[in-house]
């Protein structure tokens, strides 16, 4: 990056916010994808939109790729750049406004998915999407990329409460989309292309969700299960009988032993699978809810049934789940984490075609996730330093991505394509989707400088 | 350096909310995930170790808030003090780092001479008179953070006074080892005195040996490993020569180094056998809660509990020490907003770098303003140092004490 292009960028955020030595580039190289680095030409970390759109500007007219990073939690690689300009979005972390009225919520897009949680909260309100990295991930993030999380089966993803945005164009204008109305017909509907954009068509300078009033009242329940198919037959029999939990996560022998290691939580070391399932709202209703599904689980030959007795028993066992893929890297240095996702009444077949694919290709695979919402995190634990061990796992992915394909799911349910799994994007969508992608891009970023090579 | 423990960080940022640098500058050379990450590349021989990459890595605390909240097992912050130490056992230890580290430390009687200057200046009116016409200003900062730290010391430390023996009131349900800390017996005397009363009261007969050295830990810090080593052999030779059923230290930075004599003497029976022994007061205390709650008289007072990172963290003691409050009678117990969030002070750090630790102090102290306890209680010397400084300063009406103090207060009251 020439001198005086840097000098440029120091005067709109102000030196001590433009960082281009070695080592900074080299710790913004990465984000928690594995076996992916990209040396960034610099990283930017503006104050005001203002800046955001002075960058830009700035950019655009020198031909300088910009990649807008939250708190660099992204797993598909989305947040890398290589030579470009990193803007991370920390210090724009502001909480603009809670609407009581309208029930939404405004902010800038590096405030942490669980502060807003928490604000929200306090009044009596509920914002849903809940990201496995929710106390560190940024809501811009969550647009960007779309994010999921445990309470999705129930409650939907980031997508089913972005309401408006405020995003900074490659060129620098501002594009305002939506708003606090609940009905907008008036042309495209912008948003939900934005959402999920992965940083290729905009920065977000301004995001506004919707809220729905906090439920009374939740049950977390557990339930041990011997054996590992009886746990995915449960799974449907729960949806198939009418109640919908908030959460519904699975996780395998591999991914309990390490949880387990790490949080003491008192999850059971010899069974094939446990179920945490939460139910709420109505506390009459959850009551029976919860019945039911103790029922079901049951009927499946589950070995244990618990039902957390306070909130903080429940919390425990929650934040436990949330740990999972990291404490997965207990075993093994390097997990590789996917993210694919089927109709959810194809979860027992899935699950045996990733056991499957495991033996075959001779790699170690836990598998935890979003059992309710087809949505499942099989997670390869490996060394990455074992490069034969790597190719072995890569191949069973790719037999795990095309045996969701076929059974009519989807290659990522909430990870993003990114780099990662661009080379599997036009088996999943054809040469038509992505031909409309292209053309879509085209129109948003003419001169490509907006996170240049992700998706396709 | 084990390269695995480098490559065992998979980079999810689960530490970074944790990470009292992190949240004040949102910087990844800032962080946990970072500084593993500097020190891997430099090990892969993809940076060097520069100045600059120093620097970043010296921002480090090494409060471990991230080794509790690393689900993968990796110990940032003992990384970086891992790396420090082979650096300094390369390129040795510098002119004043050894004559801090190798011959004042280790030898307590000439860590209380040095004292001995401070003492008469704070007691002959002369800390007042330098004070009043502002003359710290013309010496070197640090000097007069120092300065401004210090508390009115002890007449004597309590390492001269103490009896080596303190007999068990009433029936002897056994003997503990008292390691006194250096700090606590120099500045926090009054908290090591109650510490051996409550041990005392409680049964137990009290040996604290006079010839005992300083834990180690400011060799640690300094990069010293050897040192270190040094200190642990004479302490476990010490404490070897008597019958114990446990090691006390009311020290947290003591307590987490003791506890960890037998990993950095691999292979020594001795330093196993010594380790296992160790325990913090609070969780002596916490073992015999009915019989201490019997002697405790009624204290009508809100407080708080500030964890120590070397307590919380180090040594994962979370509920002993607010159990051990809530028996006291009288007490209106207030938990503090992220209570084991580390207060700035960790080690020297609060004078090697003083604007980052004051930031960190001002969190710590809105979180007890907002609290609306009248005493803040914490069980670290470190801690009380940098937390009293703060609370004279910005919050004069709140009291600190060490949670020995008040334990014993609630005893006498």
């Amino acid at each position: 990056m020439e001198p005086s292009f840097i000098k440029e960028l120091q005067t709109i955020v102000g030196e001590q916010y433009a960082l281009t030595d070695r080592e900074s580039l080299a710790v913004y190289g990465y984000d928690s994808t594995p076996e992916l680095e990209r040396l960034p030409g610099a990283v930017l970390l503006p104050g005001t939109s203002g800046e955001v759109a002075r960058i830009m500007r700035l950019c655009h007219g020198a031909g300088i790729c910009v990649t807008p990073r939250g708190s660099g939690t992204n797993l598909s690689g989305g947040s890398l750049s290589a030579g470009g300009v990193v803007v991370q979005t920390s210090r724009l972390n502001h909480l603009l406004e809670i609407d009581e009225e309208n029930l939404t919520a405004t902010m800038e897009p590096g405030l942490i998915t669980s502060t807003l949680h928490r604000e929200v909260e306090k009044l009596g309100l509920f914002y849903p999407p809940d990201p496995g990295s929710m106390n560190i991930s940024t809501m811009g993030g969550n647009v960007a990329e779309n994010s999921g999380g445990l309470r999705g089966l129930k409650y939907g993803v980031t997508a089913d409460y972005v309401m408006g945005l405020e995003t900074i164009l490659a060129d620098g204008e501002l594009l305002r989309t939506g708003g606090k109305v609940v009905k907008d017909v008036a042309g495209y509907n912008l948003n939900p292309l934005l959402v999920s954009s992965e940083g290729t068509l905009g920065f977000f300078t301004g995001i506004t969700v919707k809220l729905i009033p906090k439920p009374q009242g939740k049950i977390t329940m557990l339930a041990h299960f011997p054996v590992l198919q009886d746990a995915a037959l449960a799974v449907s029999a729960i949806i198939a009988a009418k109640v919908i939990p908030a959460t519904l996560e699975f996780l395998d022998k591999v991914t309990i032993k390490c949880v387990e290691e790490y949080a003491h939580v008192g999850l059971p070391l010899d069974v094939d699978a446990v179920l945490l399932i939460e139910v709420d709202g109505h506390p009459v209703v959850i009551a029976e809810e919860a019945a039911a599904v103790a029922e079901i689980c049951k009927k499946h030959r589950c070995s244990f049934f618990q039902t957390a007795q306070n909130a903080a028993e429940a919390l425990k066992l929650t934040e436990a789940r949330r740990t999972a893929l990291s404490a997965l890297a207990r075993l093994k240095p390097t997990t590789i984490l996917e993210d694919a996702t089927v109709p959810r009444s194809c979860i027992a077949a899935m699950l045996k075609v990733i056991q499957d694919s495991a033996k075959k290709h001779n790699v170690v695979i836990g598998t935890f996730g979003h059992a309710g919402d087809g949505n499942l995190h099989p997670t390869c634990l490996t060394d990455e330093r074992d490069k034969d061990e790597i190719t072995r796992a890569h191949a069973a992915f790719e037999e795990i991505f095309d045996a969701a394909i076929a059974m009519g799911g989807t290659i990522t349910g909430e990870h993003g394509v990114g780099l990662a799994k661009k080379m599997y994007l036009p088996k999943l969508v054809g040469e038509s989707g992505i031909r409309v992608m292209r053309g879509i891009k085209q129109a948003f970023d003419p001169k490509g400088i907006l996170n240049p090579g992700k998706i396709f | 350096m084990d390269y695995v423990k480098l490559i065992n960080c998979m980079r999810c940022g689960m530490c970074l909310p944790t990470c009292p640098t992190y949240k004040e500058t949102f910087l990844e050379t800032a962080s946990p995930r970072g500084r593993v990450a500097l020190i891997r590349k430099l090990q892969e021989g993809e940076l060097d170790q520069s100045e600059r990459l120093l620097e970043y890595l010296s921002l480090c605390l090494d409060c471990q808030a991230c080794a509790t909240a690393c689900p993968s097992g990796v110990n940032a912050g003992e990384l970086v003090a891992e790396f420090t130490c082979e650096r300094k056992s390369q390129s040795g230890l510098s002119f004043m780092e050894d004559l801090i580290l190798r011959k004042l430390v280790p030898h307590p009687d000439h860590l209380e001479t040095s004292m001995v200057p401070m003492r008469i200046y704070q007691r002959t009116g002369l800390q007042k008179l330098v004070r009043n016409l502002g003359v710290l200003k013309m010496f070197p900062k640090p000097l007069g953070r120092m300065e401004g730290l210090l508390p009115p010391l002890p007449a004597k430390p309590l390492r001269q006074e103490i009896l080596e023996i303190t007999p068990a009131v009433g029936r002897e349900r056994g003997t503990v080892g008292f390691f006194l800390g250096c700090v606590m017996s120099l500045i926090f005397s009054d908290a090591s005195r109650a510490t051996i009363k409550l041990l005392s009261s409680l049964g137990y007969r009290v040996i604290t040996p006079r010839n005992q050295v300083c834990c180690g830990a400011p060799n640690m810090l300094g990069g010293d490993l050897d040192g270190m080593k040094e200190a642990a052999r004479t302490n476990i030779d010490i404490f070897a020569g008597y019958e114990l059923d446990f090691i006390v230290t009311d020290c947290g930075g003591c307590g987490a180094e003791l506890k960890k004599y037998g990993h950095h003497l691999q292979g020594s029976d001795a330093a196993e056998a010594f380790s296992t022994k160790v325990r913090d007061i609070s969780q002596i205390l916490a073992l015999h809660a009915d019989d201490l709650m019997k002697l405790l008289k009624p204290l009508p007072i809100k407080v708080t509990y500030h964890d120590p990172c070397h307590i919380a963290h180090c040594q994962g003691i979370r509920q002993e020490p607010r159990d051990l409050l809530k028996l006291i009678p009288g007490v209106e117990y207030k938990e503090l907003e992220s209570a084991d969030a580390c207060c700035g002070s960790a080690g020297t750090y609060n004078i090697s770098k003083p604007e980052m630790s004051d930031r960190i102090l001002q969190r710590k102290l809105d979180t007890v303003r907002a609290s609306g306890a009248e005493l803040l209680v914490t069980s670290n010397p470190g801690c009380l140092l940098q937390l009293k400084k703060g609370l004279a300063d910005h919050l004069p009406d709140v009291k600190i004490m060490h949670l020995t103090e008040i334990l014993a207060q609630s005893m006498d009251s």
